[in-house]
């Protein structure tokens, strides 16, 4: 069995392949011509590998390769809002599923490819929420960033927005809701801070075997809900900082979670102390442990993106991470210990993994 | 008509396998030159205008040594250059 590490970075995809002890690694890429990747990521039912990015010249697209990164082509044809409205300016995260490519791109817009990325549609119930027009972008602007899928039910979708915050539909994308009571925005004046929307959702993560299990990192607390994001509850107790951006569910065991918080939104966003560490609750989030063990325990003053950790299929577990510094760390015991697996690439946006 | 030489930055035809970096078009406007590029490699057009529409912001297409926008007209035999502008870190 080979094992996959998917690297989106500021200047191309890099690929990362071990077999399934994932002690040696081989580092191949850059590719996609050097283009600014926000995600790359796959779909494991083809063995597909996709990049979406948006390049300063050349615009958005998304990058698609069928053998591994050996070669790519690009496509965004019908990745565009209607002629005169404000261009997408940024392929921002991809999801495979259900034999479907879904493409969320920076303005916030949903797309989906049913051709494996070859042309996209864009799904417009999402321009009709009655709040889109007072929708405000994040710090790294109005961006579609995070989607999540039901396995068992292709009309059933969560999307991330930032500044917006968590939005569902369950009828295949015709008529989508906020999602986001009990998640806080700290940014707000005080007796405002439970919005109906404009939260600054970081990133979503579905537990495995409970489509209604949703643990997310917001840029105002972590956060679990089991009723398919209809209410959320606060799981930061005991964690270092309420502030990180990816969150990482376990591939088998719905309890087992991982977040990476960093000290702190205006205080450098880094790991607290300077101190790389990996929180691992194996209750849902009422419980919490550091794993550090071979993590830089000094100067390490990196941030790790929304989309930068992920875990592999493989059991024990796999967990990895890539941080703004160009390193990737990889753990292949669900995150007791950890080793670098390549360092000095360009600063790393998101991390995936491909299992074959 | 004599037809408008187009030379292509090499960022760009690297994106399209096989693409020459100099192109004799028949046109008579820089938007019927994208038109021409478009139908010999498909997707090209995406790549130098959005849908404002409108050359993309760091894109820079020169006709007779003066930076142009799509409506411009192209005299025959007219000189294009399609550069990348300064952009990056």
């Amino acid at each position: 069995m080979d094992v996959r590490v998917l690297v989106g970075s500021k200047k191309g995809a890099f690929i990362l392949e071990s077999d399934s002890a994932r002690r040696d690694w081989r580092v191949q890429g850059p590719f996609c011509e050097h283009w600014p990747l926000t995600h790359v990521g796959a779909d494991p039912s083809t063995q597909t590998i996709y990049a979406a990015g948006g390049n300063a010249w050349f615009g958005p697209a998304v990058w698609k390769s069928s053998d591994f990164g050996a070669s790519w082509s690009h496509s965004s044809a019908g990745l565009a809002f209607p002629q005169g409205e404000t261009p997408v300016q940024c392929a921002w995260v991809v999801h495979a599923a259900h034999g479907r490519l879904y493409v969320g791109v920076e303005p916030a817009g949903l797309f989906v490819s049913d051709d494996g990325g070859a042309s996209f549609r864009e799904i417009e119930g999402l321009r009709r929420p009655p709040t889109r027009p007072q929708w405000q972008p994040g710090g790294a602007g109005l961006i579609l960033h995070s989607i999540v899928s039901d396995p068992a039910d292709p009309r059933r979708l969560w999307v991330g927005i930032s500044a917006v915050g968590v939005f569902y539909t369950e009828d295949g994308g015709e008529t989508w809701s906020p999602r986001n009571t009990g998640t806080r925005c700290d940014f707000l004046p005080e007796g405002e801070r439970y919005p109906e929307f404009g939260q600054c959702v970081h990133n979503i993560a579905m537990a495995p075997g409970h489509s209604n299990r949703l643990y997310q990192q917001n840029h105002c607390g972590m956060y679990r809900s089991d009723d398919g994001g209809l209410s959320w509850n606060s799981i930061e107790a005991g964690l270092p900082s309420s502030f990180g951006f990816p969150v990482a569910a376990h591939p088998r065991d719905a309890e087992t979670l991982f977040f990476l918080p960093l000290n702190g939104a205006d205080q450098g966003r880094y790991p607290p102390e300077g101190r790389a560490a990996v929180w691992r609750s194996r209750d849902g989030g009422a419980h919490w442990a550091d794993r550090r063990a071979g993590l830089p325990q000094n100067g390490a003053y990196f941030g790790v993106m929304r989309q930068a950790m992920a875990t592999d299929a493989l059991d024990p577990a796999g967990v990895y991470f890539g941080a703004s510094n160009g390193s990737v760390y990889g753990s292949r015991d669900e995150g007791e210990s950890w080793t670098c697996l390549a360092r000095d690439l360009p600063a790393i946006s998101s991390i995936e993994t491909l299992t074959t | 008509m004599k037809p408008a030489l187009v030379r292509l930055p090499l960022l760009l035809t690297a994106l399209f396998p096989g693409a020459d970096r100099i192109v004799e078009i028949e046109a008579e406007t820089v938007a019927e030159v994208i038109d021409a590029l478009e139908a010999r490699w498909p997707g090209m057009r995406d790549r130098l205008t959005d849908t404002s529409p409108a050359i993309r912001r760091h894109i820079n297409i020169f006709v007779a040594g003066r930076r142009a926008r799509l409506d411009t007209a192209l005299q025959p035999g007219a000189d294009v250059y399609v550069l990348t502008a300064v952009s990056g870190g």
